[in-house]
């Protein structure tokens, strides 16, 4: 079990600093609970949560906070027992630096004690038993991605899946949360991969594992062995950039290559990251929902840094903190890795189901963009197999459609390109605005082809409504035309028909007349008096005439 | 002779192909132009007649018969300009400022409630029917329809319609562009 499988190789890719044993240096630890949960409503990719509970609420610990009935989407849950205090927006990690709505729990008790995992046995669950545990208990993709996992493997239940993949590459420097996960937890990772390949009945699951990564390599060696789990193998691969990344990966472990447009179930191979297999695994055994995650404080510009059992919703600034507080005096924050990571201006964001890692650079000046020399080294390290400078040039010109054409939607954004350019263009950020402004076209054209068809039922709507009167008004015109003419016939006068409509006039205007006379006579106030009320009446009507009297 | 045979096979050849495309015209007819329906396509339907035309699809055709510059289309703004310019193989022009000014950001119409008095003079000049409401019954604006054009406005007894940016949210937020992208630039 321990020889190796053949491996491929991808297109292109980096061979890059480690940085790996800043953060092993300590052991993973419990986070403590900071004194503020905040714990945005939405933390997948897919349809939006609804909030079930309300401002001053008390919660209890894996209660679910907010969720939609959406196939692609993922609950989420409070990570410790505490009350709502408010539901505001906060800031959030997202590149736009804006606010999105956030449920702000303060603890009431300290962090529940979870029984540590001790190799429960098997859950007899069925498969759609556990695919509905994956949905209720949140868990998305913990890789970066945070597409819902449940909708994931059920949109792969369409296809035949041959290979399982375990995403343990982690190939980005400094981050080594998966890394201590496997050297820690390497059974509860086996025991997630025992429910997927039940849910999905793969022909065979292949493990990867960048080969920096000696410890947590045999220490899943160890623990498949103890499971005893047929076709399934632990593959060490070269440490090459981006090898963690879905395609790369799989072409990596199977030879094969996923195609511009296609889907890697269609192919028949789905990944799962480890992460989210331990989160599988505590969900069935231990019926917890997704409430913490392995996050890796590490860079330069921190003093101890390490990994950390977080509960979600913690803020970093509390992480930072526990790992001993800025090494700098003006720290650069990014969550995830130097490469794809996210740059973040305030650490009062929370720790989300996205995040992997909190890096700490120190705030160094960016070298200047200087002009391309048209050196090709960035279509030289392409993992997508795109022509980056060509991509560069045309976004320049705002030329997106030809972007298009040169499959600027396979990109993944790895920053392989940016990395290379002697130049120090910011090559990726070019391509994210391209692929942005391309949204922002399709979103404008779906709206305006709404429009048009509004507008045009709207004209068909008064054109038919015109039509409507016109046929009214043409057989009123005809009625009265036979009308006269049938007068005619019997030889009636012409101003016959006007005497009759003054009479008519006079007539009504008589009964008027008699009705209000009537109703004069009647006057309802004064009729059916009790002898009571008509002596008051009387008594006034004589104090009446005896005042007019006086006067006069 | 041979003169003869092939002025006949000549003259028929080019008959046969006469009816084969005298039928194709007749049975294969396009209704319309064409050309309208593509630049109509190309137009951003505000519908709001800034262009001196009644609504997007007047104006589309009035360009497809020459009859209309291209750039009198204050909410397509730049792009829609080139995006025409592109199709019509013509010159691009600056936006005829006449018409009006081209907005970065999308507005949306607002209708006060506290204020409206039930006209329904707005539903009336809505061109997407994004107006909701009944006489002497508040009205209110569908916001996801609205176009931005404007038009309920000037209808408005009581003033009691205002424009206001449209917000802004984490799903349609674009990236920036680099910074040096404000640099002459140019296709290699």
């Amino acid at each position: 079990m321990s020889t190796n499988p053949v491996i491929y190789q991808f297109h292109g890719g980096m061979q890059l600093e480690h940085h790996k044993q800043l953060s092993l240096g300590q052991p993973l630890q419990q986070a403590s609970l900071a004194d503020e949960i905040i714990i945005p409503l939405n933390q997948h990719i897919g349809e939006a949560n609804q909030a079930l509970v309300k401002v001053g609420d008390e919660v209890s610990a894996g209660q679910i906070l907010a969720e939609t009935s959406e196939l692609v989407s993922a609950p989420v849950h409070a990570p410790c027992t505490g009350r709502i205090t408010a539901i505001e927006p906060r800031p959030i990690a997202h590149p736009s630096g804006q606010q999105a709505d956030c449920f702000i729990l303060q603890p009431t008790a300290g962090l529940a004690t979870i029984e540590s995992w001790d190799n429960p046995p098997l859950a007899d669950s069925s498969k759609q038993e556990l695919l509905e545990i994956i949905r209720a208990a949140g868990i998305v993709g913990l890789g970066g991605a945070v597409f819902p996992t449940a909708a994931k493997l059920e949109t792969a239940d369409n296809y035949p899946i041959e290979t399982l993949i375990i995403n343990g590459a982690e190939c980005e420097p400094y981050i080594t949360c998966d890394d201590i996960l496997m050297q820690t937890r390497p059974a509860l990772v086996i025991r997630g991969i025992q429910y997927l390949q039940r849910i999905l009945q793969p022909q065979r699951t292949l493990i990867g594992i960048e080969d920096n990564k000696p410890t947590a390599i045999k220490a899943m060696r160890e623990a498949l062995s103890e499971a005893a789990l047929e076709h399934t193998e632990v593959v060490s691969i070269p440490s090459l950039y981006p090898s963690g990344s879905e395609k790369q990966l799989i072409k990596i472990l199977t030879g094969q290559e996923v195609h511009s447009g296609q889907l890697a179930f269609e192919i028949g191979a789905l990944s799962q990251n480890t992460g989210t297999c331990a989160a599988i695994a505590q969900a069935v055994d231990q019926n917890q929902a997704l409430t913490s995650r392995i996050v890796t404080v590490t860079g330069p510009g921190v003093n101890n840094p390490g990994n950390w059992l977080t509960p979600l919703g913690t803020p970093f600034s509390h992480l930072i903190e526990l790992a001993g507080g800025y090494k700098v005096a003006q720290p650069k924050l990014i969550m995830g890795g130097p490469m794809m990571g996210l740059e973040l201006n305030d650490d009062r964001i929370p720790v989300v189901k996205a995040t992997n890692c909190i890096l700490v650079l120190d705030q160094a000046d960016q070298p200047q963009a200087q002009p391309c020399v048209r050196c090709g080294r960035c279509t030289e390290v392409c993992p997508a197999k795109l022509l980056p400078q060509q991509l560069y040039w045309y976004s320049r010109a705002r030329q997106f459609e030809t972007m298009e054409k040169y499959h600027l939607f396979d990109c993944i954004e790895c920053g392989c390109c940016s990395a290379v350019c002697p130049s120090h263009i910011p090559l990726v950020q070019y391509y994210r605005y391209a692929k942005s402004e391309i949204w922002e076209q399709q979103r404008k054209t779906y709206k305006s082809d709404r429009s048009r068809k509004r507008h045009e039922f709207r004209e068909a709507r008064l054109e038919r409504q015109k039509q409507r009167d016109e046929e009214r008004r043409r057989l009123k015109r005809e009625a009265l035309a036979k009308k006269k003419a049938a007068q005619q016939q019997t030889g009636d006068k012409p101003d016959k028909p006007k005497e009759q409509t003054v009479d008519a006039v006079q007539a009504a205007l008589l009964r008027v007349k008699a009705r209000k006379q009537q109703q004069d006579a009647e006057r309802k106030n004064i009729s059916n008096l009790t002898p009571e009320q008509q002596r008051q009446i009387d008594e006034a009507d004589a104090r009446r005439q005896k005042m007019k009297q006086e006067d006069s | 002779m041979l003169i003869l045979i092939a002025v006949f096979t000549l003259s028929f050849i080019a008959g046969s192909f006469g009816l084969i495309l005298g039928y194709a015209a007749i049975r294969y007819k396009v209704e319309g132009n064409p050309i309208v329906e593509q630049v109509d396509a190309l137009l951003p339907q505000t519908q709001c007649g800034q262009c001196g035309f009644a609504g997007c699809r007047p104006y589309a055709e009035a360009i497809a018969n020459g009859e209309a510059p291209i750039n009198q289309c204050p909410p397509g703004g730049e792009n829609t300009i080139v995006a025409l310019a592109d199709l019509l193989d013509v010159e691009v022009l600056p936006l005829n400022e006449e018409h009006g000014e081209h907005l970065e950001l999308p507005m949306v119409a607002i209708i006060d409630e506290q204020t409206c008095i039930g006209c329904t003079l707005c539903i009336q000049a809505c061109p997407v029917d994004a107006i909701l409401g009944a006489a002497k019954h508040m009205h209110t604006v569908i916001e996801d329809e609205c176009t931005g054009c404007e038009l309920c406005l000037p209808p408005c007894p009581v003033d009691c319609i205002d424009m206001v940016p449209v917000k802004q949210t984490l799903e349609d937020w674009k990236w920036p562009a680099p910074g040096n992208l404000t640099e002459a630039s140019g296709v290699h």
